[in-house]
């Protein structure tokens, strides 16, 4: 690693002229989203200092307790967050809930113990927090495939449970085609990397000075542990989901009216 | 008698589908008329258990429908759907989903299909470029795969004309008389239930069905 690149608050104002020209085109256009710019700009600009005062607080502690428990809130609002992608999923939080921990557990265990990072906050916090979200997402986009498939193809699955189809074996076709909507975006854009567009580590790294190959071969990492992460977590939401809509006796429950 | 329902109430949001129903259906055939709404599907439903009563009792053979391994009553008692379903692949691939997915050994699907009223020379055609009467009759020929004791028929002929409806129905009454399954068959035209009926029930608007 190399020294950090600084940036000056005026510096990080004046990067406000590319908002400016966003509201510009929204007004231009009569998007109506100058408002909704607006919102996310401010949240942004809230969230990162919060986190950023968060995130200094544990690095100068170097108490891997303090950034597990920042994990263990991200996974809670990243839940939160996602529930609300999945509206037709009945009782969708805890099963996003679990799929989001279990893909942070096991993918930054993972890493942990094949010795590619070190147990310090310092690579546990940046490294969690990417795998949650890109999780997150993932999961989020299965379960409103999930909850729009189960909703339109509910005359498919009666016909499979009519002639004796377990829940799992009806809705199995869905699930999976689920699976598939969560882990795609991931899939395309890792094969396209560095083609089409650097990706967000890579960029850092480079910008704050880093060799370019060290800089690769962070990126390679994150990308498969990204990859392992999204796969986890989709499977996960699919899953514990997709049971939901039907009862124990693998009847289909009438969508809520 | 094949089933009973006892004091059977059904709900559907703020609507009583069934308020009290009782109801026998005998072995053979039974046509269930009725109109529009008044909880034919609904009835049917209720007798393979792709729906449990709010309150009250569904009996086949004389036992609670809900002591018996549920998959293995819709295997024994079979329900066709008003319109063809799950037609992805070949004709031959629709009629053996449902022992597929049972595990169970492999059928004849030319022998399926001809009790069905089609010819073996289906079995390689994409099922879901077939006519809708052809569709239905591949998922009556799903159906028989299972070797079920009781078929249960929403509207078979609902959405064929006259010609291809009068052969559906030829179709069922030698079911009856080859393979020995009792048939429920749900519809709204009293004609055809005359046609076709040892047994016709009627659900009204009220409750009470007529043997």
């Amino acid at each position: 690693m190399t020294a950090a690149i600084h940036l000056s608050t005026a510096q990080v104002a004046a990067s406000l002229a590319l908002v400016a020209v966003a509201i510009a085109i929204s007004l231009w256009q009569r998007a109506d989203l100058e408002r909704e710019i607006g919102v996310a700009v401010a949240r942004s600009a809230i969230q990162l200092i919060a986190v950023g005062y968060v995130i200094d607080a544990i690095f100068s502690s170097d108490r891997i307790a303090f950034a597990i428990a920042l994990l263990a809130a991200m996974v809670l609002f990243g839940a939160f967050t996602a529930r609300k992608r999945a509206p037709d999923v009945p009782g969708a939080f805890w099963p996003l809930l679990i799929a989001l921990g279990l893909a942070a557990a096991a993918t930054i265990g993972l890493v942990v113990a094949l010795d590619v990072f070190d147990a310090t906050p310092r690579y546990l916090v940046p490294v969690g927090g990417m795998v949650i979200g890109n999780a997150m997402t993932a999961a989020a986009v299965s379960l409103n495939r999930l909850g729009d498939d189960m909703r339109t193809s509910a005359r498919d699955i009666e016909a499979a449970l009519a002639l004796g189809a377990t829940a799992a074996q009806a809705a199995g076709p869905i699930a999976r085609r689920s699976l598939r909507s969560g882990m795609i975006p991931l899939i395309d854009s890792t094969k396209t990397t560095g083609l089409i567009f650097f990706p967000g580590t890579m960029v850092g790294m480079l910008l704050a000075g880093a060799a370019p190959f060290d800089a690769v071969r962070l990126q390679l990492v994150l990308l498969y542990v990204l990859l392992g992460s999204v796969a986890i977590a989709s499977l996960t939401a699919v899953t514990l989901s997709h049971r939901r809509f039907f009862t124990a006796a693998h009847q289909l429950r009438e969508p809520a009216e | 008698m094949l089933f009973e329902l006892e004091g059977v109430h059904v709900r559907r949001g703020q609507r009583a589908v069934f308020d009290d129903l009782h109801m026998a259906i005998a072995e053979g055939i039974t046509s269930v008329v009725g109109p529009s709404g008044v909880g034919k599907s609904t009835l049917l439903r209720l007798l393979n258990r792709l729906a449990d009563p709010d309150r009250g009792v569904v009996r086949y053979r004389g036992r609670d429908v809900r002591e018996l391994d549920v998959l293995e009553l819709r295997r024994q008692v079979a329900l066709v759907a008003q319109l063809p379903a799950l037609m992805d692949g070949t004709v031959a691939e629709a009629v053996t989903f449902g022992v597929r997915l049972a595990g169970s050994t492999p059928v004849d699907v030319e022998e399926l299909l001809a009790l069905a009223g089609l010819t073996g020379d289906f079995a390689p055609r994409a099922a879901a470029r077939l006519s809708v009467g052809e569709q239905q009759r591949v998922t009556l020929a799903r159906a028989l795969a299972l070797r079920p004791e009781v078929l249960l028929l929403d509207e078979p002929t609902s959405a064929l004309d006259a010609h291809a409806r009068s052969a559906v129905e030829d179709t069922l009454l030698d079911l009856r008389r080859s393979v020995a399954v009792s048939l429920v068959v749900v519809t709204h035209d009293r004609a055809q239930a005359q046609r076709l009926g040892q047994h016709v029930l009627e659900l009204g608007d009220r409750t009470t069905a007529l043997a």
